[in-house]
């Protein structure tokens, strides 16, 4: 069944759960394409969580609720399938995969992808050029994925996994925490390259630096499991000046 | 939704699992009797000497319990087990004269096509008999001897007779003494003072007929600051009766020389694996075993090195792979008998579907040995709460002017890492996949290409019953 075709993500009334706990309660929220949106937030709010059930997380539940892409019901999707559709999460802490190298990894996910082989030296080249923009060393493609990755290179290379996939939503999940000034530099003009009016970018953050060269549609206040306050780019200052308490009233 | 794959519990080993009708001249009754022992020793014309070592051997077979420890052996009997199967040929140098049927195995299996290719020798023994042997010339006038095992005891008696189960002592253990007893087939490799095989040798061993056993002896000397490079193969289609597989491999590294012994095996799961591998390293000398056990019902194996000269090194790299209905028990054992001799061990396992794998080994560092080095690095990955693995390492350190390390890592695979692949658009099973290939990735770097592929062909057979 579709419907609101205009949306690419629609989320309806989503409680969520992990080992009993609730921790989504209810949160409503929609993205249209070319859109960037921001999720803010205090410590526990539910922000990651939202991030990971998007992506269907299996260590946690849908008790209520559903969540749709591009007017589809995925709600029960398995992740794959989920990415597969176009979604992709930028992860505040990527795994480190021993043994698989950056590159036969990103090829191996774009295959999946797009269901068709991606020849070896193309891909190379592609892979080679978005590492240049990002600032990675080449050395990296050969490296093990994240493994002895410092806290900026692992962001860094979240994005130029982002880049390579192209997908439709892009969910980051802290991307800027913990960066030097000139690596959310380099990460927010890749986000500035990857930003089109087919796709949509929801960056889940506390800090601001990330959005100053983005051009932010809405910001949606995230408390206790809910969205309690939707606006404009302007409370993305009342944050940074007053802290959340400003904004919540 | 895509349809996903499902992981089925019986493995397709097609690829091993076509079996031939049996065609033998001449084998054996079930069981072990004095008569059944001088019957193998007059078909294969024998020396006296080696009769008497097969009658002694089985006497102390007769007089030694069965281990007390390791996987469970009370389905073995050897009442029920045909010791001697000797196929209807005589060995080969030729490929074109080796009967259609034990060809077609072999085809089947990519031997020659390997031999074509990359080897510098290649020896195929079909149940108890080597069927086909063969050797580059240009390592014949270098002196190298690269032959079947009963040949070599017939012609290089010489060299032979002073090693052979010197380094495994028929007294050792019950399935040493077996072996000693009814040994048959196996290869001889000896590599003259200085001579450098840069390209491997191979044996491939088959065992085709039900109930049998196959108990192949190899013998490899490198003499002094020679080198050489060994690789032996193993299978065998299923059978729904026990089989038994007690080889005994016996290495001997001259002062300054180097062996390396890499061994895939994936014999078939009704397959007990018992079997015995030794190699003593003199002044300067290094063995390197890579070892990866797929197969078999149950194995206990070993590789053991005795670093008898200074400076002496070995080093294991081992990856074993259990599955349903297995219970692997590998890893090695390591002598430290003089000064600043050295090892390194570096071992993985995966057990899927309620299969055991367990990881065992022994480093001994005696008074003499001052100035050693050890360091041990074992990691075992688990696919499911339904199987097991565990690791026994055990140090016995007789000095204090050593240095050691020693890390041992036991995991179930990450939920989490699964997940973080999957965002990206992996199936479960590839992402699981992916990470057991990352797993084993340090020891597939270790084998010579074509093994590489073949075993990460294994890892994905295991992992999904499929060939991917």
């Amino acid at each position: 069944m579709r419907e609101m075709s205009e949306n690419l993500l629609s989320i309806q009334n989503l409680h969520a759960s992990a080992q009993g706990r609730e921790i989504l309660r209810g949160l409503d929220l929609e993205i249209r394409p070319g859109e960037v949106h921001v999720i803010m937030g205090p410590n526990g709010a539910g922000k990651s969580t939202l991030a990971n059930v998007i992506l269907g997380d299996p260590r946690y539940e849908v008790t209520e609720g559903r969540i749709l892409f591009e007017g589809e019901d995925i709600t029960a999707e398995k992740t794959d399938a989920r990415a597969r559709r176009g979604i992709f999460l930028s992860f505040q802490t990527p795994e480190e995969i021993p043994g698989v190298s950056v590159e036969s990894f990103l090829r191996a996910a774009k295959n999946a992808q797009t269901g068709e082989m991606q020849k070896l030296l193309p891909f190379r080249k592609a892979l080679k050029a978005k590492m240049e923009q990002l600032g990675i060393p080449e050395s990296y493609a050969s490296r093990s994925l994240n493994v002895g990755f410092s806290g900026g290179e692992k962001k860094k290379n979240e994005i130029l996994q982002l880049e390579m996939l192209a997908p439709k939503l892009a969910i980051l999940d802290e991307t800027d925490s913990g960066l030097d000034i000139d690596a959310v530099r380099t990460i927010a003009k890749s986000i500035g390259r990857f930003k089109s009016p087919k796709n949509a970018i929801l960056i889940i953050t506390h800090i601001t630096r990330i959005l100053q060269d983005l051009p932010v549609d809405r910001v949606h206040i995230l408390a206790q499991g809910r969205i309690v306050r939707t606006d404009g780019a302007q409370i993305i200052d009342e944050v940074a000046s007053g802290g959340f308490a400003s904004v919540l009233g | 939704m895509a349809k996903e794959k499902t992981a089925i519990q019986e493995l397709d080993r097609s690829p091993f699992d076509f079996r031939d009708a049996v065609q033998s001249d001449f084998s054996t009754d079930q069981g072990l009797t004095a008569a059944i022992v001088e019957e193998i020793s007059r078909v294969k014309g024998e020396p006296e000497w080696m009769l008497k070592h097969r009658l002694r051997s089985l006497e102390l077979f007769n007089s030694i319990p069965m281990p007390a420890w390791g996987p469970p052996l009370d389905e073995l009997d050897i009442n029920n087990i045909v010791t001697y199967v000797k196929p209807n040929t005589a060995m080969k140098d030729d490929w074109r004269e080796v009967p259609d049927y034990i060809k077609n195995t072999f085809e089947r299996l990519g031997i020659p096509k390997a031999e074509r290719e990359s080897l510098a020798g290649v020896g195929a023994q079909y149940d108890s008999e080597v069927v086909y042997h063969r050797v580059r010339e240009e390592l014949l006038r270098q002196g190298v001897i690269y032959t079947d095992m009963d040949t070599a005891v017939r012609e290089y008696e010489d060299l032979v007779r002073p090693l052979f189960m010197k380094l495994v002592p028929p007294s050792d253990h019950r399935f040493a003494a077996l072996h000693g007893a009814v040994w048959s087939g196996g290869s001889f490799v000896y590599v003259p003072a200085g001579v450098q095989l840069d390209v491997p040798l191979q044996s491939y061993f088959r065992l085709n007929a039900p109930g049998a056993g196959q108990f192949e002896h190899t013998l490899i000397v490198v003499e002094k600051g020679a080198r050489a490079h060994f690789i032996e193969g193993c299978s065998a289609p299923r059978y729904n009766v026990v089989n038994l597989h007690a080889g005994c491999v016996e290495l001997y590294v001259r002062e300054g020389a180097t062996l390396r012994y890499s061994t895939i095996e994936n014999w078939s799961k009704n397959m007990m694996n018992l079997n015995t591998k030794r190699c003593s390293v003199e002044k300067n000398g290094a063995i390197e075993w890579v070892s990866g056990t797929f197969g078999s019902h149950k194995t206990m194996l070993y590789p053991s090195s005795f670093l008898k000269g200074e400076g002496a090194r070995s080093s294991f790299t081992g990856i074993t792979f259990a599955g349903s209905e297995q219970h692997l028990d590998t890893g090695t054992k390591v002598y430290h008998m003089a000064p600043n001799t050295s090892s390194t061990v570096s071992s993985k396992s995966i057990s899927k579907d309620g299969g055991i794998a367990i990881y065992r080994s022994d480093i001994h560092i005696l008074p003499e040995a001052v100035g050693s080095k050890s360091s041990v690095v074992c990691e075992s990955l688990m696919m499911d709460r339904s199987s097991r693995a565990d690791t026994v390492p055990v140090m016995d350190i007789r000095n204090d002017q050593v240095d050691i390390g020693h890390e041992a890592r036991i995991g179930r695979i990450s939920d989490a890492a699964i997940f973080y692949l999957m965002t990206r658009g992996l199936s479960e099973n590839e992402a699981k996949d992916m990470i057991v290939r990352g797993f084993v990735e340090p020891i597939a770097k270790e084998l010579p290409l074509e093994y590489a592929v073949e075993m990460n062909r294994l890892i994905s057979l295991e992992l999904e019953g499929t060939i991917g």
